[in-house]
């Protein structure tokens, strides 16, 4: 498995949004640093698992990633297509090649458009398929591998429950065919029964296709279902970074410990009997993010050093990668 | 300890334009004093139409409370004229804390006004004492700086102080019972720890009974003693924590526990999901409201509703299937 070359390699990628002030003569007052430096790779039919807390840049590095938003610094390779200096016909292959499922199944389909057109619409952007007849025909098989009808081709969004919704957004990525896909929270709008057919539904296309995740969550407990490595982030930049047992079984770094340690456990003995790190404060603004280690003025082990140099990130073991000066 | 509130064959429904929704249909609980209760469900399930029937809070119409009984330290709610209940109960006696303190907050209020308006309608206090109280109420939750904090707007606040703030907000008059519906949905876990640990030293220091609204069965386990599950309007089961979490006897309690990915756990197989999704309300129930969804269904399951029957000390169930045998019980 190792000797795989991934299929996406992102590094230190970069994304800074401008603060402005003024209506007509806007000008540049400082940075949201909304993702400050981020580095890794995802070997292909593998899952890697981004969480953080909202804001901490999860979803801006989804769509960096992708080429929806320009990065300011860094380079990301998919499928061996350089993200930022694709050209237009590259760019067209990305777009066919990497995909995204979104998180709120309500928002992210046209209201007005039919099933159909909604799941058809990449094969016609990239005219993969010549006739409409075989578009058709198309769509209904996707439609099938998600578990739907083909039947329900000529109804609207409206007419579905949320988790069909969501396997609209999942048939359409799968429309083009693609090797990637970015899945921002895609359960995180779902009932707890809901959320397990979709998760086992993408699964089993991973399985089928040999398709590769980017799985972008803040449910700890479902990523460590899912992902097979997995990323922590905080506030823009890496935290830590290991195979799933090694980061949920040994994590290092104290925010990685801490944001374990807050997640409820559903079982009351195991629950009374488990240590609690709960940190105090919130996350800072990313506008001017804490100096040093941005996690230092919540965290229990912080000394000086934490708040004068930015940690750097080290492999401390195969494949476990952190960001702390006292690890 | 004595019983607090005690809810009788409650039924809710909504006339709406598309028909009436069957929200409510039939539940009985009761609560102890000091006792921490969760509610657990899905969205719709209504665990909280439940609550908010309970202490009116719902429009008449739409809503309709058909059939009922909600005595709370005595008096029947449900029966209480409105004026009464809004100033003898509501926010005095039972205070409730929602999900999304965005909204539930006035944004062109201060927080400082919004704490004194509670205590100048239910206690009387003159503007100096409530500033003091609200003061003293947001260092209780936890906010830095109180009195400097009075007069601040919502929007200033980060997602879990406000939340704190709706807390104080609640505690003002202090209520013998609060309400919270699902209060830490809208946080992040690490601000979620915060105000469940908030919500217990609290609950311990004032002898506050609790119902806990939430559709997140970790987050039950750490902190309720007894627990009910709600589907389609009807209590499922209900049980000590212990006794849900070891021994759950319902069917759909047992597909819920099984279909939860563990933080704790290594992955050993799939996650077993529940096929179908939950009835649609619109539709007046007949049988039992899961066995379209259950594994262990049979034909009596789709005809007759089975009520809520004891299987053990404190745990009752609404099943005619015993799960570990399969069989009829």
């Amino acid at each position: 498995m190792k000797s795989q070359p991934p299929i996406v390699i992102v590094d230190n990628l970069k994304k800074h949004f401008p603060v402005t002030q003024g209506i007509v003569f806007q000008k540049t007052v400082g940075q949201v640093r909304a993702v400050d430096g981020l580095s890794f790779s995802i070997v292909q039919g593998r899952t890697l698992g981004l969480v953080g807390e909202s804001g901490c840049g999860k979803t801006t590095a989804g769509r960096t990633l992708l080429g929806l938003y320009p990065a300011t610094a860094g380079r990301v390779l998919i499928d061996g297509i350089d993200v930022q200096h694709a050209t237009r016909n590259k760019l067209m292959l990305l777009r066919r090649t990497a995909q995204m499922i979104f998180q709120d199944p309500f928002a992210s389909l046209n209201p007005r458009w039919t099933v159909g057109s909604i799941v058809g619409e990449p094969l016609r952007i990239h005219r993969l398929l010549a006739t409409r007849q075989e578009r058709v025909d198309r769509v209904k098989e996707l439609l099938g591998l998600v578990g739907l009808s083909p039947q329900q081709i000529n109804r609207f969004p409206h007419e579905f429950s949320g988790g069909q919704r969501q396997r609209i957004g999942v048939a359409r990525a799968l429309a083009s065919s693609p090797k990637f896909i970015v899945c921002d929270e895609p359960i995180s709008a779902l009932d707890v029964s809901i959320q397990a057919q979709v998760v086992n539904l993408l699964e089993d296309l991973q399985d089928r296709f040999g398709l590769t995740y980017l799985f972008i969550a803040h449910d700890l407990s479902m990523v460590r279902h899912v992902c097979d490595q997995v990323a922590v982030m905080y506030l823009g930049a890496m935290a830590e970074l290991a195979d799933r047992n090694e980061l949920y079984e040994h994590p290092l770094h104290p925010y990685t410990q801490a944001l374990l340690s807050s997640v409820p456990v559903p079982d009351p003995k195991k629950d009374r009997a488990r240590h609690r790190t709960v940190l105090g404060g919130d996350v800072p603004s990313p506008i001017n993010p804490p100096s040093g280690c941005r996690f230092h003025p919540r965290c229990p082990l912080a000394g000086e050093i934490c708040s004068q140099e930015i940690p750097a990130w080290r492999e401390i073991s195969t494949g476990h990668w952190v960001a702390c000066h006292k690890v | 300890m004595g019983r607090i509130l005690e809810v009788k064959d409650l039924v809710t429904r909504f006339h709406t334009a598309e028909g009436t929704v069957y929200a409510v249909n039939g539940v009985s609980f009761h609560l102890d004093e000091g006792e921490p209760l969760a509610v657990v469900g899905e969205s719709g399930c209504g665990k909280s139409v439940t609550m908010m029937s309970v202490l009116r809070l719902l429009p008449e119409p739409p809503a309709q409370i058909a059939s009922g009984t909600a005595f709370f330290k005595g008096r029947d709610l449900l029966k209480m004229s409105e004026e009464v209940i809004e100033h003898d109960v509501r926010g005095r006696e039972i205070a409730m804390v929602f999900q999304d303190p965005m909204t539930s907050l006035n944004p062109v209020l201060t927080i400082g006004y919004q704490i004194e308006e509670s205590l100048k309608a239910h206690l009387d206090l003159e503007d100096e004492p409530a500033r003091e109280r609200a003061a003293d109420l947001l260092a209780q939750v936890g906010i830095p700086e109180s009195p400097k904090r009075l007069a601040a707007y919502p929007h200033q606040f980060s997602g879990g102080m406000r939340q704190r703030a709706m807390i104080a907000m609640a505690l003002a008059c202090e209520p013998s019972l609060l309400i919270a519906d699902e209060p830490t949905t809208a946080l992040d876990v690490t601000i979620q720890a915060q105000i469940v640990e908030l919500m217990l030293e609290l609950r311990q220091r004032r002898k506050l009974s609790l119902i806990w609204i939430t559709h997140d069965l970790g987050v039950v386990a750490g902190l309720a003693e007894r627990v009910l599950v709600m589907y389609a309007g009807y209590i499922v089961e209900e049980a000590t924590v212990d006794d849900l979490y070891d021994r759950p006897q319902h069917p759909y309690t047992l597909a819920l526990l099984a279909a939860l990915p563990r933080v704790d756990r290594r992955r050993n197989q799939r996650l077993k999901s529940i096929p179908g999704a939950p009835p649609n309300l619109l539709v007046q129930p007949h049988g039992c409201p899961f066995a379209p969804r259950c594994e262990f269904a049979i034909s009596r399951c789709r005809t007759e509703n089975p009520g809520l029957t004891d299987v053990g000390p404190n745990h009752r169930i609404a099943c005619w299937i015993d799960v570990r045998t399969r069989k009829q019980r």
